[in-house]
């Protein structure tokens, strides 16, 4: 047993709380882009993880798919719940108010997390690595091939969402909501299709972040509730609607906790996160990239 | 006679036979039972398989002809891990059902709750639940006349871990504990017993129920240099502790988990992960390999089989509690019949009762009667489990 030098300890702290991170970010990300077109917290975004984690293991473990063909069924199938959500639960509201659609999504996601204890009980379940589980050794630090996967994918929905919201027209379409959804509706935008879109898009996010953690994590049917809140927690730091903000809220989230677990206790792991979350809300309550003049206007 | 007439007279006639043949065995009443177990909700993995053991061996005892050719009547109620919803069940068998003793509930936590009936009521209470708390009065310090208990401890099992590591010569162990009421009991008493086996703790870390990676806890233990490391949590936490431990290169630091390791299901998902950890498990997890001449080889075995037969699915050690309890209260019936303080003082004077947790030895001052013998010490080896020497 060779021992293990302070550095390579920092290190190997700083890899496990950038994986961690990335995927609290991407659950961040999934809030945002709700939040953006219709100014609620959908408190189902963590569920969407926890379906992307578990169909993906019927689908590739119990069925037998190929990953190459898994990964996309699972983030259909999640996207499909994510349209569902709309069409049943936000649509039908007749006079929507922040406050009764975000109700909504509760009840959503307690529906969600029920129906997922039913069809595969409540043991955690296992995916096999995407890459094998050989670790490779970085400065005597490890790290797992899984964990590219994750941070890869977080680089690639970061890049793709900024070329859909700045390079095409439905893309700027949802910005538009997100600006003001009445004159929006007035130049010819659909505002319940965009609605319909943001929750789509942020399912397919969820999955993403699900399938890619869960041979790290194992996953099972409550997992989604601690995700939603840590994801919650990274978007508030970096400033609810920024995307920036909801990556670098996010890996801060992700870096603090493990840094504060490794070198003063692991017993505080999640005050520590809290403490900062708190900290910096109090000296710009608009979060690292929010903008208190816009947040001024939104009704939450 | 109308149509009308003879189905009416056909009917009676029917559920007079019907009446007469039921009973295959004629029993000269009955002696009640009753059972609550939180069959259904967060904690049915307790309940179900301990509802399913009693039922079995109801039937089996009546098929044999009944308790003193008595019927074994067992009624059974579902707290589903509510403890009001224990204390009302509890209450219900003894002031309606009027039952000669209660089996279960299935948790500390339910038990706690019913206890105080057991002394109202005087009537026997044998729990299936844990915590030394449920027969051990902490501020009278003494036993609860009315309730035993089933299940090993948590000291127990810290006992036979540290036996074990003590006769292998480790004296520097890292703790790891998850921060639910599981795992910091079990810390609590790995700290408390450690000087009393001359163990020293160079790391105490902890992790979340719900965390999805323990890199950084292992690090740090890592960092300490351990002889060996304990881990004391139940769930996927535990499985992914293992797998990190392995990714980060820490095989040659051996990992000891507590008893709530003793599920094939843990080795299954820890995907090669597992093999050469450490557990302490009771007999009945274990009976295949158990050496012919163990005491408990015999009632596991029947048990195993019997359990298969049925249900058709593997067991579970959490039935093992329900078994003992119905055993033991069956046996008491059998000497005593039903008379409560009667059977107290029979359940308070048992000794060398062979069950599937341990061979139990009851007094005046030990409601639990097991001891850390009750834990075998195993070792995963090719993905099962095997006796660890």
């Amino acid at each position: 047993m060779e021992t293990i030098t302070f550095t390579g300890q920092v290190f190997q702290y700083l890899v496990t709380g950038i994986t961690v991170g990335s995927v609290y970010a991407m659950v961040a990300v999934g809030f945002n882009i709700i939040y953006n077109v219709t100014e609620i917290i959908n408190f189902a975004q963590g569920e969407f993880v926890m379906l992307g984690g578990l169909i993906m293991v019927f689908l590739h473990v119990a069925v037998g798919l190929p990953l190459i063909l898994a990964f996309p069924a699972t983030v259909a199938l999640v996207t499909l719940v994510g349209v569902l959500l709309d069409r049943l639960a936000i649509n039908p509201i007749r006079r929507p108010t922040v406050l009764s659609l975000i109700i909504a999504t509760i009840a959503a996601s307690i529906l969600i997390k029920g129906t997922a204890m039913f069809i595969w009980g409540k043991d955690p379940f296992d995916l096999p690595a995407f890459s094998g589980r050989d670790p490779i050794i970085v400065l005597g630090a490890v790290i797992q091939p899984q964990y590219f996967w994750v941070i890869g994918f977080l680089v690639l929905i970061v890049i793709v969402l900024t070329f859909f919201f700045e390079r095409t027209i439905i893309g700027k379409a949802m910005s538009a909501c997100a600006d003001n959804p009445d004159a929006a509706s007035l130049v010819g935008i659909d505002v319940k299709r965009m609605v319909l879109l943001s929750f789509a898009l942020s399912a397919a996010i969820g999955a993403v972040a699900g399938i890619t953690m869960t041979p790290i994590s194992l996953m099972e049917y409550d997992r989604g509730a601690m995700l939603a809140i840590k994801g919650f927690g990274a978007a508030v730091l970096g400033g609810l609607g920024s995307f920036p903000g909801a990556v670098i809220g996010g890996l801060i989230l992700g870096v603090i906790e493990s840094l504060g677990a490794g070198l003063i206790s692991s017993g505080y792991k999640d005050a520590f996160a809290l403490i900062v979350l708190l900290f910096v809300l109090f000296f710009k309550p608009s979060g690292i990239f929010g903008n208190i003049e816009i947040s001024k206007i939104k009704r939450f | 006679m109308t149509l009308r007439k003879i189905t009416v007279l056909s009917t009676i006639c029917l559920f007079a036979v019907g009446l007469l043949a039921g009973p295959a065995l004629a029993f000269e009443g009955s002696y009640k039972v009753g059972g609550v177990f939180s069959v259904t909700g967060r904690t049915s993995f307790l309940g179900d398989p301990e509802k399913k053991t009693a039922e079995m061996l109801a039937e089996k005892i009546n098929n044999a002809g009944g308790i003193n050719g008595k019927k074994l009547e067992l009624i059974i109620y579902d707290s589903e891990g509510d403890a009001t919803k224990a204390n009302l069940a509890v209450r219900k068998l003894i002031t309606q059902d009027k039952v000669c003793a209660v089996i279960g509930p299935s948790l500390s936590g339910t038990s706690m709750a019913v206890v105080p009936l057991a002394a109202k009521y005087k009537i026997p209470l044998v729990s299936c639940a844990a915590s030394y708390k449920i027969v051990w009065d902490d501020k009278e310090s003494k036993a609860r006349k009315w309730v035993f208990k089933t299940p090993q401890t948590d000291t127990m099992a810290v006992q036979a871990i540290y036996t074990y590591l003590k006769k292998k010569g480790v004296n520097k162990i890292a703790v790891l504990s998850v921060t639910s009421g599981f795992g910091a009991s079990g810390r609590g008493e790995l700290l408390r017993l450690a000087p009393g086996y001359g163990m020293k703790i160079v790391a105490d870390e902890k992790y979340g129920p719900k965390d999805t990676d323990m890199t950084v806890q292992l690090t740090k233990i890592k960092g300490k240099n351990p002889q060996v490391i304990v881990n004391w949590s139940v769930g996927p936490t535990q499985v992914v502790v293992l797998r990190n431990w392995k990714d980060l290169g820490m095989t040659s630091i051996p990992f000891y988990q507590s008893h709530g390791f003793g599920s094939r299901k843990n080795i299954e998902l820890a995907a090669g992960a597992a093999e050469g950890v450490y557990c302490p498990l009771g007999a009945v997890n274990v009976s295949e390999l158990l050496p012919d001449n163990h005491p408990q080889k015999a009632v596991t075995m029947q048990y195993m089989k019997d359990y298969a037969a049925k249900y058709n699915e593997p067991l579970s050690s959490f039935g093992g509690h329900a078994w003992d309890a119905l055993e033991l209260v069956a046996d008491a019936l059998k000497a005593v019949g039903c008379d409560k303080a009667k059977i107290r003082d029979y359940l308070e004077n048992t000794q060398g009762f062979v069950g599937q947790h341990g061979v139990f030895n009851f007094s005046a001052d030990d409601h639990i009667g097991l001891d850390k013998n009750a834990f075998q010490m195993v070792v995963v080896k090719n993905g099962d489990w095997a006796l660890a020497k």
